[in-house]
C-alpha cells in the first residue's frame, strides 16, 4: 500500500506532474523572456505562463459538432500520461542512479513519440480543415525528425558499448567526442521541432493555419495542450542532457553544474528559434533526412571506428 | 441532378492572424497546393467619396488622409494636386520640396513596415520587432514636422500647413545617418540570410507578361520587371529636380519584391537629403480664393503604388465627383496569376508581399451568400431615387 502511495507521489507530486509542470512554465518563461530581450521588447512577468493555464482553466470547452467527441477529448490526455511518464522515469534515474529498472533508452524514445502522437489524433479528430492541414504537415514533420534523432541516440549508445540503461548512459559525456557532438547538435534540432518551436512551428504556423493543428482546442484541454508544451520543455533538454553532456546532479556543485547544461540547451534552442524564418514542410523534410541524415552517418562512422580502435574523441 | 463536389477550403480571413484588417481569401486546396483562390474585400466601407462630396474643398484633405494610415501623405497630394489643376494654381517652390520630404519620409516608413510585417507572416518575429523600432525614428521625425506620426494632414490646395523650420534640418540629416546606418544592417542581415533564399525565392512568382496584364503598380510592378513609377513618368513635386534611379527586378517572385522596398529606402533617404539641401526659402503657402468649374485627376506614387484621384469642380465650395484608386485594389487580383499552384505555407506570404492595405480596397457591393451581386450601381441609384420620390410622396 506504501509502495502505491510512494509511486504516486513521484508520478503526481515530486518529480512528476506538479513539478515538472511547474518547473516548465518557468522554462516557458524563460523562453518568452529571453525572446522578448532579443526583440528589444519588455516580456511577460515571470507568473505569465502559470495565469495563461489557469485562467484557460476556466474557460469553456467547445466541441466542434463533426468532431469526433471521444477522441478529441482524450487525446491530450494521451499525451500528457505518455509525457508524464517520461519526466518521472528521467527525474528518477536523475535523483537515485542506483534504482533497479525504470526503463531504458528505447522506452524513452517511444514515449518521447507519445505526446506528437496524441496532437496528430486530437487534432484529426476535430474536423477542421485548418487542423487537417495542421495534422499532415505534423504527421510529416514526426516522420522527418524522429529518424535522425533515433540515429542520434544510436551514437551514443556505440559509444558506450552497447548500454541501453539511462543511468549508466548519464555518467558518461559523449558530447565530447566528434561523433558525440555532431550528433548532439542534430538532436538539439529534432528537439527544436518536437517542441514545435521555430523554424520548425510549421504544423502551428499561426500566420498561415491560425494555430493549425490546436485550432479547434479550447478552455481546459488547451491548457493541457499549454502544460504538455511547457512540459516537454523539461523533459526533451533534461533527456539530452542524460544522453550527451553526463547527467543532471542533484547535489552541491553537480546541481548547479547540471542546472547550467539544461539552461545551456534552452539558451541555444531559443537562438535558433529567434534567428530563423519557419521553414516549408518539403524543405523541413529534405533537411532532417538528407542533411541530417548524413552527418549521422558519418557520426555513426566515427563512432564505430573509435569503439573499434579505442579512440575516445572520434 | 448535378453532383457537388465540396473540395476543401483553407480560409485566410474573414479575421486571421495574417491580416491586420478584415478580408476574405478563400484557398481552395488539393492537399497543401491551392488550386485555386477568391477574394471578397469590403468588410468595412466607410463611404469616403461620398462623405469627400459634402466637404469643402480645403476640409477635404484631412478627411482623405483617413483613407489609409500608411498612405495619409500620398492621397491628399493626388487630391490636392487634381483641385490645383482645376484652379491652375502654382504652390510655391518651398512647399513642393516639402510636399516631396514628407512623402518620402512616408515611403521610408513603409518600406520598413512591410518588411516587419513580412518578417512575422514567414515566423521571422525578431526581424518584425527591429523593423519596427528602425521605423519608429521616422515617425518621430514626421511628427516633429508635421504634429502628428500618421494622417499628417500637411498638404492642403494652394501649399502645406507647416513648414520644415530651417532649424531641425540638421536634425532630420543626422537621423537619416541612422537610419541608413540601422537599414543597411537589416538589409544585409536579409538579403543574406540563407534561410529566407529558400524560404523566398522563386515562391509566388508573378511574371512580367502577367503583371501587366493585371495591371498592377508600385513595387509589385517593379518586382516583376515592369519598370513604372510616377514619380519619374509623370513628376509632381520636385521629383524630376532629384537624383534618384527607379528600382525593378526581373524575377517577380517575393524576394524580388523585398529587394525593390529595401533598396527603394535607399533611394528615399537619398532623396529627402538632396531635398532638404536644395530647400529654398520663401512661404510654403498662397491664398486660394475658389475653385472654378472644371475637372482633373492627380495622380502620386503612394508606397504601395500609383494612387489615382478624380476631382470635379462646378464652381461651387465641394467637389461634386471625388473617385478614388487606391494601389491595393489592383494589386489584389494578381493574386489569381501568382498563388495558383503554390503551397498553403508560400501562398500566405505571397498574399502578404504586395503590402496589402485594405483600407485602400473597400468598395460596397451587395451579394447574396451565393456571391451573385444582387445590387450594382444602376439598382442603387434606382432604389436611391425610388426612396427619394417616396419621400416626396409622404410630404404630398
Amino acid at each position: 500500500m506504501t509502495e502505491v502511495l510512494q509511486n504516486l507521489f513521484w508520478i503526481l507530486i515530486f518529480p512528476g506532474f506538479l513539478f515538472t509542470a511547474c518547473f516548465g512554465l518557468i522554462a516557458c518563461w524563460i523562453v518568452r523572456k529571453v525572446s522578448a530581450l532579443v526583440q528589444w521588447r519588455v516580456g511577460p512577468p515571470f507568473y505569465q505562463p502559470f495565469v495563461d493555464v489557469i485562467k484557460l482553466m476556466g474557460k469553456e470547452i467547445l466541441v466542434p459538432q463533426q468532431a469526433q467527441r471521444t477522441v478529441f477529448l482524450t487525446a491530450p490526455l494521451v499525451g500528457l500520461a505518455g509525457l508524464l511518464l517520461l519526466s518521472t522515469m528521467l527525474w528518477r534515474i536523475t535523483i537515485e542512479p542506483t534504482v533497479p529498472f525504470v526503463g531504458d533508452v528505447i522506452v524513452a524514445i517511444y514515449l518521447m513519440a507519445l505526446p506528437s502522437l496524441a496532437l496528430i489524433l486530437g487534432s484529426s479528430a476535430s474536423a477542421s480543415p485548418h487542423a487537417a492541414v495542421g495534422t499532415s504537415r505534423e504527421m510529416k514533420l514526426v516522420m522527418s525528425y524522429e529518424l535522425p534523432l533515433v540515429m542520434a541516440f544510436i551514437v551514443v549508445i556505440i559509444k558506450s558499448g552497447g548500454q541501453l540503461s539511462l543511468a549508466t548512459l548519464a555518467q558518461q559525456t559523449p558530447a565530447l567526442s566528434i561523433s558525440g557532438m555532431l550528433a548532439f547538435l542534430v538532436s538539439l534540432l529534432c528537439i527544436q521541432a518536437k517542441l514545435g518551436f521555430v523554424p520548425f512551428d510549421i504544423a502551428e504556423a499561426e500566420t498561415e493555419l491560425g494555430s493549425g493543428v490546436l485550432m479547434e482546442y479550447s478552455g481546459a484541454l488547451l491548457a493541457v495542450w499549454k502544460l504538455i508544451q511547457a512540459m516537454m520543455l523539461v523533459a526533451m533538454p533534461l533527456f539530452l542532457v542524460i544522453m550527451f553532456l553526463g547527467g543532471f546532479g542533484t547535489s552541491g556543485m553537480s546541481l548547479v553544474w547540471g542546472i547550467c547544461k539544461y539552461v545551456l540547451i534552452l539558451v541555444l534552442m531559443i537562438l535558433i528559434k529567434n534567428t530563423n524564418p519557419r521553414v516549408r514542410i518539403d524543405q523541413a523534410m529534405k533537411f532532417f533526412w538528407i542533411y541530417c541524415g548524413i552527418v549521422l552517418a558519418v557520426a555513426i562512422l566515427l563512432a564505430t571506428i573509435g569503439d573499434c580502435y579505442g579512440i575516445n574523441w572520434l | 441532378m448535378k453532383k457537388i463536389v465540396k473540395k476543401p477550403v483553407i480560409a485566410v480571413g474573414p479575421f486571421h492572424p495574417l491580416q491586420e484588417e478584415m478580408e476574405f481569401f478563400q484557398l481552395t486546396v488539393d492537399g497543401e497546393i491551392v488550386t485555386d483562390i477568391d477574394m471578397r474585400l469590403s468588410y468595412n466601407h466607410r463611404g469616403i467619396e461620398k462623405i469627400s462630396e459634402s466637404l469643402q474643398f480645403d476640409q477635404v484633405p484631412f478627411l482623405i488622409s483617413r483613407i489609409c494610415g500608411i498612405c495619409s501623405a500620398s492621397h491628399p497630394l493626388a487630391y490636392v494636386q487634381a483641385a490645383e489643376e482645376i484652379a491652375d494654381i502654382k504652390p510655391p517652390e518651398r512647399a513642393l520640396y516639402v510636399r516631396t520630404i514628407i512623402n518620402e519620409l512616408e515611403r521610408i516608413h513603409s518600406h520598413i513596415l512591410w518588411v516587419g510585417l513580412a518578417g512575422h507572416f514567414i515566423g521571422y518575429d525578431t526581424v518584425f520587432m527591429w523593423a519596427w523600432k528602425y521605423r519608429e525614428p521616422v515617425l518621430d521625425l514626421l511628427e516633429e514636422i508635421t504634429g502628428n506620426r500618421n494622417n499628417y494632414g500637411n498638404v492642403k490646395i494652394g501649399g502645406c500647413r507647416e513648414d520644415i523650420p530651417n532649424e531641425i534640418k540638421p536634425r532630420i540629416l543626422k537621423e537619416l545617418d541612422e537610419i541608413e546606418k540601422k537599414m543597411d544592417m537589416l538589409t544585409k542581415a536579409v538579403l543574406d540570410d540563407p534561410v529566407l533564399h529558400a524560404r523566398l525565392k522563386g515562391v509566388g512568382i508573378l511574371s512580367k507578361a502577367d503583371a501587366i496584364k493585371y495591371a498592377v503598380v508600385g513595387p509589385t510592378a517593379r518586382g516583376s520587371g515592369v519598370d513604372i513609377d510616377v514619380r519619374r513618368d509623370d513628376p509632381y513635386a520636385v521629383y524630376s529636380d532629384l537624383d534618384w534611379n527607379v528600382i525593378t527586378q526581373p524575377e517577380g517572385d517575393v524576394f524580388a519584391k523585398a529587394v525593390v522596398r529595401l533598396l527603394e529606402t535607399f533611394e528615399s533617404i537619398k532623396m529627402v537629403r538632396q531635398a532638404l539641401k536644395k530647400l529654398p526659402d520663401g512661404p510654403v503657402t498662397i491664398e486660394v480664393k475658389e475653385i472654378p468649374p472644371g475637372e482633373a485627376v492627380g495622380h502620386v506614387e503612394a508606397p504601395r503604388g500609383e494612387t489615382f484621384h478624380y476631382v470635379r469642380s462646378d464652381g461651387g465650395n465641394r467637389p461634386v465627383r471625388h473617385k478614388v484608386r487606391a494601389p491595393s485594389y489592383v494589386n489584389v487580383p494578381s493574386f489569381k496569376a501568382s498563388c495558383i499552384g503554390e503551397k498553403i505555407a508560400d501562398v500566405t506570404i505571397t498574399l502578404a508581399a504586395v503590402d496589402p492595405c485594405y483600407s485602400c480596397t473597400e468598395r460596397v457591393a451587395a451579394v447574396d451568400s451565393r456571391s451573385n451581386v444582387i445590387h450594382d450601381y444602376e439598382n442603387l441609384l434606382r432604389l436611391s431615387r425610388e426612396k427619394t420620390e417616396k419621400i416626396k410622396e409622404g410630404k404630398k
